[in-house]
């Protein structure tokens, strides 16, 4: 579950944390290392503790048992000024009276540095967000966007250890969201900082994170990097939040087979016993649709693993721009149906459309089995 | 869920966080100006308390006596005032109820007594509280004292203090006091009836109908708040009393009791109400008023089924403000009540007519009673208001009806001209020689050194008094506002916070001043030194009119985001910059509201400062009171309006003042 190698390069390390609000558990025994320079997403649903999670590591909301040691100094117990962090909240929390300049001085006063070199301190860092002609004015007269990028310029000023965000675009339309989310990766590797940002937004994790922490419940259900967690879901909880997923009843059989209502397909391996109730699962886009002569050898889309082919009757299809969702029917599946994300090159090719048959494949790489939800351990 | 199990932490000491500079700082502060509030709120009504619980008697039991022949040989014989008593009796049980300051001689026990006789006397306490004097000399303990009889005439028993429900079953038995309970609330739930109502109607017509002249009606409306609530007092003496211009209206019924209250009730309680439920009219959704219409619903049954719940909280809220601020008030009643006898007007005259303190006290209990009451009802009612609002709301457009706003505009006029002729009565009068008698105009009713009542030197003292209570307490509530609302963790502290702030609200003026007397005039208290100075009066005032400054800075701190103070620190920045910097000066229009009603209020207050002021810090508004009391009325009317003028002025500054600074350092407003 916990990242089972922890390198030497830790910036922060997180020790078997616990935080009680309370009657009520909010972390349980959270572990982690985060290295230097790395970007990590506290990604779940809301209530998991993720917030509660990054104000621990603040200092704003202090855990009630357990370690943070940040840089080698072991910071638990220190009320926020006296850590090395930025923040960036949601609400921008620009301070409405001063000016943008005066917004990104705020932190830069009273550090010993002259009025010369705060001023070109400024200057240097709305260059750096992209709005170096926007010093004078108020936080009021400029767009949510560029706010959070003012929020951002001030959280860095000071050239902190450790940036911290706090689900920093969920107040942006969609637009401005990509274009920031990318805006800010870029920064946070041009600068070397650590970050760690909270988001509840798994595209915009996907898209951002060196490495992912997926939470639920006050615990962390997997760490990995994008492409891991989504590919290698730790368990149904990572495998439904992240992305879409087909969950079908079945029953294990040995390791590499599972069987769905007495049809035995090849799967990835697996350590079930024999004859335990489990979820097979495979994602939408990973079904293969296949032609009409897909079963005879040698033809251009052949069948891998034949036995994990079959018919279906395309029930429903729906439009959603870059490809087609096609709910398709089986007796294997019941009243439920197989959700499968075909392009419109194959759909075209096929010729499929409402009310016809083809043939399916679940290609055995692809094809997972987990522990059914509420049975976790 | 499977939250609830704690006993999955493990085992260990919670993590104590590590104060922060900042965290001291702001603790120490809370610290500071709740201290400032125990002192200033807590103590004196504890003070009060135990004052109205205190009961002196004397106890008979409490001495011996023996008394030698004329060789001066005793025959051993042990006397006690109350064997004595019971033989001869002398007192009845009543007599030997006391005051905290009675003296009883032991002459009378003695009816062939004479100080010439060579008789002697020795005399002990029975206990070790036992206490008499002999002359002015204090003796305790159960040593025998042998006196001469010259000597024993001068001997005087002192009360036994006790604490029990002695001076509330004295209350309750004597009917001239009870009765007060009745009338006090006999005029309160009239002019609640009749003030609700009539400020229904007005803000009615100024919210949701056409009629022209709405900005002058509600300038009108708001001007009672200016003056002290006892110049309508005068007014209707000069309308009304025995001499008055149009006593014929009231066909032989006299002024000079409830009519003459309820009817200056009214007008000093008129604009609370008013602004209430004005606001609670002002946000009603407009969709509600289309969904009538379209359902083909009667005007009459809208306004039955729409407009009346959609203003309900608004209502009940005013009725309780309004029923609060009239039982608790004594300017009035003092000026017109006559004969009639309210509960504010008892603890005056028990405390300053009757050296009465410990009733004084119990008048005080009873009194606070219904203005807890009524102050806890408004503020469930008032939590409840918030809700009503909702972000999709669309606001109400009345449309032009020549009937109606013909309607509603002369019955605003008509309230107006009540509100106008009060204040142009006094006014008048104030100008006036010598009424009835001499109608021509001149300026000696503003002579006002050559009458009671400390004459211009309370006028300055007045503004003295403003000015020091607006700065002061601004800047005290302000502080105290923030310190609560940003300071982390801390829960407990803060919550008894909020309850003290809120607790000046329930408690009558004349009540924290009677409350002051017992606490800062005990000698044996430190801060004794700023009786009688204008320190108590500020400090009086400040705390008075807590509350609601409190909560217009409250609210206003509540607008500002959260995480302010989260930034701050993680900039390394002190929280006092973030405070000077950032939220002093985007809260500076509340800061300026807060201050303005500070000083309209220290200018108009009577009841919290009449138990408090010396010769040298007499005010304006004790001046009115005073010189109505000597029977000069018409100066009485000069001062009063002198203290509308000047808090038209203040206002008028206020607003000039809040315009140019909001122009200057609220520019990000504006987008």
């Amino acid at each position: 579950m916990t990242e089972a190698t922890a390198t030497p390069a830790s910036y922060l390390s997180i020790d078997n944390l616990w935080k009680a609000f309370g009657d009520f558990l909010a972390l349980k025994d959270i572990s982690l290392n985060i290295n230097e320079r790395e970007f990590v997403c506290f990604l779940g649903p809301s209530g998991c503790g993720k917030t509660t999670l990054l104000r621990a590591i603040a200092g704003l909301d202090l855990q009630t048992k357990g370690r943070v040691v940040q840089g080698g100094k072991d910071v638990s117990n220190l009320p926020p000024s006296e850590r090395d962090f930025g923040i960036v909240f949601q609400s921008y929390a620009l301070f409405p009276n001063l000016t943008i300049e005066k917004n990104i001085a705020f932190g830069l006063e009273n550090t010993g540095r002259s009025k010369s070199e705060i001023t070109s301190r400024v200057a240097e860092l709305l260059q750096l967000v992209g709005l170096p002609e926007q010093g004078k004015k108020y936080p009021a007269q400029l767009s949510g966007g560029q706010q959070q990028r003012i929020a951002l310029a001030r959280a860095i000023a000071t050239n902190p250890g450790l940036l911290l965000l706090d689900e920093p675009l969920s107040a942006l339309d969609a637009k401005v969201r990509v274009h920031l989310r990318h805006e800010i990766k870029e920064l946070q590797r041009k600068l070397g900082v650590t970050a760690v940002m909270v988001t509840h937004d798994q595209e915009e994790a996907l898209a951002m994170a060196d490495r992912i922490v997926v939470m639920n419940h006050g615990v962390i259900e997997q760490v990995g990097s994008p492409t891991e967690v989504y590919r290698h879901p730790a368990n149904l909880f990572v495998a439904d939040f992240i992305g879409e997923m087909n969950q079908i009843p079945a029953i294990a059989g040995a390791s590499g087979e599972v069987t769905i209502s007495s049809t035995k397909l090849q799967s990835q391996r697996h350590d079930f016993n024999v004859g335990e109730t489990i979820v097979a699962a495979i994602r939408p886009e990973d079904v293969i649709p296949h032609g009409d002569g897909a079963r005879s050898p040698g033809a251009p889309d052949e069948i891998e693993t034949p036995g994990n082919a079959f018919e279906v009757d395309v029930s429903e299809m729906e439009f959603l721009g870059s490809f087609w969702r096609c709910r398709l029917q089986h007796k294997m599946f019941g009243t439920g149906e197989l959700i499968a994300d075909f392009s419109i090159n194959a759909v075209r090719r096929l010729d499929l459309a409402v009310g016809k048959t083809m043939t399916v494949e679940l290609p055995q790489s692809r094809l997972m089995a987990f522990v059914p939800a509420g049975d976790a351990s | 869920m499977s939250n609830v199990d704690l006993t999955q932490l493990p085992a260990g000491p919670t993590i104590k966080g590590k104060l922060s500079r900042d965290d001291v700082i702001m603790r120490m502060g809370m610290g500071v100006i709740a201290l400032y509030l125990i002192v200033t709120l807590a103590f004196p009504l504890w003070a009060m308390l135990s004052k109205s619980f205190s009961t002196f008697k004397f106890d008979l039991a409490g001495y011996e006596l023996q008394v030698s022949d004329e060789d001066g040989t005793y025959s051993g014989e042990i006397l006690t005032p109350e064997l004595l008593n019971s033989e001869l009796q002398v007192l009845t049980d009543n007599d030997l109820i006391a005051g905290s300051d009675s003296r009883l001689g032991l002459t009378p026990f003695f009816p062939d007594f004479s100080f010439r006789s060579p008789v002697k006397y020795q005399i002990r306490n029975t206990t070790d509280v036992g206490r008499f004097l002999v002359g002015s000399e204090l003796k305790t303990g159960t040593e025998w004292l042998e006196l001469d009889s010259n000597t024993f005439r001068r001997v005087q028993m002192r009360p036994v203090k006790a604490t029990g429900m002695g001076n509330f079953i004295n209350y309750f038995s004597t009917p001239a006091l009870f009765n007060s309970i009745k009338n006090s609330m006999l005029i309160a739930v009239i002019s609640t009836v009749v003030t609700v109502t009539l400020a229904f109607w007005f803000a009615y017509a100024l919210n949701r109908t056409c009629m022209r002249f709405k900005g002058f009606f509600r300038l009108v409306a708001m001007a009672p708040i200016l003056v002290p609530s006892l110049l309508p007092g005068i007014a209707l003496v000069y309308l009304f009393g025995n001499q008055g211009m149009i006593k014929e209206l009231l066909f032989g019924a006299s002024i000079y009791g409830p009519i003459g209250i309820v009817i200056g009730s009214v007008f000093f309680t008129f604009p609370h109400a008013f602004i209430i439920i004005s606001t609670a009219l002002a946000i009603s959704d407009a969709r509600l008023y289309e969904a009538a219409a379209s359902l083909r619903s009667t005007p009459w049954r809208t306004f039955w089924t729409v407009t009346i719940p959609g203003a309900r909280y608004g209502l009940i809220s005013a009725a309780f403000v309004v029923f609060n601020l009239v039982i608790t008030d004594f300017g009035l009643p003092k000026v017109i009540g006559g004969q009639f006898n309210v509960l504010a007007v008892d603890i005056y005259k028990q405390v300053i007519g009757q050296q009465n303190f410990e009733m004084g006290a119990v008048v005080s209990v009873v009194l606070v009673i219904p203005a807890i009451f009524a102050f806890a009802i408004d503020r469930l009612v008032q939590s409840k208001q918030v809700a009503l609002l909702s972000a999709r709301s669309v606001p109400y457009q009345p449309t032009p009806n020549a009937k109606t706003d013909g309607i509603f505009f002369t019955y605003c006029v008509l309230v107006a001209l009540f509100i106008v002729g009060i204040l142009g009565v006094c006014q008048f009068a104030a100008l006036i020689k010598f009424w009835p008698y001499d109608l021509s105009f001149s300026l000696t009713n503003y002579d006002f050194d050559r009458m009671d009542g400390g004459g211009w030197g309370s006028y300055y003292n007045s503004i003295k008094l403003g000015l020091f209570t607006a700065v002061a307490g601004t800047c005290i509530v302000f502080f105290g506002a923030y310190l609560v609302e940003k300071t982390n963790g801390f829960r407990l502290g803060r919550a008894l916070f909020q309850m003290f702030a809120m607790l000046p609200m329930a408690i009558p003026g004349m009540v924290l001043g009677l409350a002051y007397i017992f606490f800062f005039n005990n000698p044996s208290n430190p801060l004794n030194m700023i009786y009688g100075t204008m320190a108590i009066l500020v400090i009086c005032s400040v705390t008075h009119f807590y509350t609601v400054s409190h909560l217009t800075a409250v609210t206003a701190l509540k607008q500002m985001d959260r995480e302010f103070e989260s930034v701050s620190a993680s900039l390394k920045q002190p929280t006092m910059k973030l405070f000077s910097r950032v939220t002093v000066p985007v809260c500076l229009p509340s800061v300026l509201d807060i201050s303005i009603y500070l000083f309209v209020n220290a200018m108009t207050t009577v009841s919290a400062v009449v138990f408090l002021y010396s010769p040298k810090t007499s005010l304006a508004s004790i001046a009115v009171l005073n010189m109505d009391d000597a029977g000069d009325i018409a100066p009485a009317a000069a001062m009063g309006m002198m203290i509308f003028y000047t808090n038209a002025l203040a206002r008028i500054i206020h607003l000039i003042v809040s315009k140019g600074v909001l122009k200057r350092t609220q520019a990000w407003r504006a987008r």
